[in-house]
């Protein structure tokens, strides 16, 4: 037989467990991303050089290298400095890191299209650099860059069968073992492809709905007059 | 004499080659209204701007009330100010800009509250109360829950002015404040400034194109020209006798436009 139900019935309840790993490390990621791009942004548009540049010259490196050399480096090579990191975290960081170099990017667009007056306006009421950001850049700039920071998340999603390579019981990982134990790859790898084929389409599709919404809210943030 | 309450004092300011101020000196009296004509490209702007501190200066030394602003004293010498020094004396001044600024993700009421709260230490109900007062103070009492998109330029203008106030400034800048305004809306912001000259003990800096206003409303005019002061006098010295050609120029052709 081709295609043997029987057999994906059996293997489902532990493709179901590793999926709960994949969707833990993408989100941790994806938060680990999103919080070091920020950082990295508002860094890279400091005025004193000797921070920006630095920072501009990590985020252009990062950018620049696979994400499996990095996540090899952190796993096999860290242990030599005396950085010993399980599986899981050595991936998840590798992700975070590489995908907050890709965010920061993005930030950086967000946050330079708020407008001049904004941060005179700030100035000239006296607030404070960390209050300046938070209260009055941050969120004028977060809105507009929703949508490209989801693309982001999908990207990063769709990349945590690499982390398969350092041994994580994620997906694909998972379905690699049941396939050199029974010797049937075809169920295992197609529910696989077919579990994040199906989660992508989610997420973009909410992804959409929080830009629908935000677009509706930004053009009007206090609703109908 | 009293201390002056601004006072420019050879300040000189360049974008690269260019030379936007050059050594400018100019006392202003606590409680003085000043305002600032001339044509685009004097100057003028850049002076408020130097005041609050939104522009570096290249040369001289500002004072606001009797103590340095863009430098401190330190083992009795005049060096730069940091931006402590900066924060403490900026305190004083208060700005309203051509184009709002207003914080388009608050409310009137939360655009006021917002530096009360977390420069001045004030409770969010303290805030609260002295944001209330100030936009009832300009008209808007009823509007005090809007966003700034909900409001006519005229009205966010008069929000900014509310907002500006909230820091108690002891000198407030007008920045051709009713520039982006159409026509009809210019007459209820004049008004505001009117009453604050009035009621409040306030030094008052405005760049201006409506001479009607500055002729009535300030104590002296400065024309700009050149990044200098060309002629200064009261308003009827310089609208009415004016003694320089440019200022002659300057004002025929602002009337001609209407």
């Amino acid at each position: 037989m081709f295609w043997d139900w029987n057999y994906v019935w059996e293997i489902m309840p532990q493709l179901l467990r590793a999926s709960v790993v994949t969707i833990e490390a993408t989100l941790l990621g994806f938060l680990l991303a999103a919080v070091l791009g920020l950082v990295l942004a508002i860094l890279r548009m400091s005025k004193t050089s000797w921070i920006s540049v630095p920072t501009a010259a990590v985020v252009e490196f990062i950018r620049s290298t696979p994400v499996l050399i990095q996540i090899f480096f952190i796993y096999f090579v860290f242990p030599e400095f005396g950085i010993v990191l399980p599986a899981m975290v050595a991936g998840v960081i590798a992700l975070g890191l590489h995908y907050g170099a890709y965010c920061s990017e993005v930030y950086r667009a967000g946050l330079e299209n708020v407008p001049r007056g904004q941060w005179e306006a700030s100035t000239a009421l006296n607030l404070s650099p960390y209050i300046t950001f938070r209260d009055i850049i941050i969120p004028q700039a977060i809105p507009p860059i929703v949508p490209a920071l989801g693309n982001y998340l999908v990207a990063l999603f769709k990349e945590t069968p690499l982390l398969s390579a350092i041994a994580v019981l994620e997906l694909m990982q998972t379905a690699k073992i049941l396939g050199s134990q029974s010797f049937r790859y075809i169920e295992p790898i197609t529910l696989v492809g077919a579990f994040f084929l199906v989660m992508s389409l989610v997420a973009a599709a909410l992804i959409r709905q929080v830009e629908t919404w935000l677009n509706r809210s930004l053009r009007n943030p206090g609703g109908d007059r | 004499m009293t201390t002056p309450m601004v006072k420019f004092d050879n300040v000189t300011k360049r974008y690269g080659a260019l030379t936007v101020l050059d050594s400018l000196n100019l006392e202003i009296a606590p409680n003085e209204k000043v305002a600032i004509i001339g044509p685009s490209g004097s100057g003028k702007t850049t002076v408020l701007r130097m005041l609050m501190t939104l522009e570096r200066i290249n040369d001289g030394v500002i004072y606001v009330d009797g103590e340095p602003l863009t430098h401190m004293h330190k083992n009795g010498e005049l060096v730069p100010a940091d931006e402590k020094h900066l924060r403490r004396v900026r305190g004083n001044i208060g700005m309203v800009f051509q184009h709002f600024n207003l914080f388009p993700h608050m409310t009137a009421l939360k655009n006021c509250m917002e530096a009360p709260v977390h420069v001045l230490g004030l409770s969010k109900k303290e805030a609260e109360e002295r944001a209330a007062e100030l936009l009832d103070m300009v008209g808007l009492a009823d509007k005090k829950n809007h966003y700034p998109n909900q409001l006519s330029g005229g009205q966010q203008q008069r929000v900014a002015i509310a907002r500006a106030l909230a820091m108690r400034p002891k000198v407030m800048l007008f920045d051709e404040v009713t520039s982006a305004l159409d026509p009809e809306l210019v007459g209820e912001v004049l008004n505001v400034i009117r009453k604050l000259g009035k009621e409040h003990n306030l030094t008052m800096l405005m760049v201006t194109h409506q001479m009607g206003f500055a002729k009535e409303f300030a104590d002296r005019v400065c024309f700009f020209y050149g990044g200098k002061i060309a002629e200064q006098g009261t308003p009827e010295e310089i609208f009415n006798n004016p003694k320089e050609e440019r200022t002659r120029q300057f004002l025929s052709a602002v009337l001609e436009a209407g």
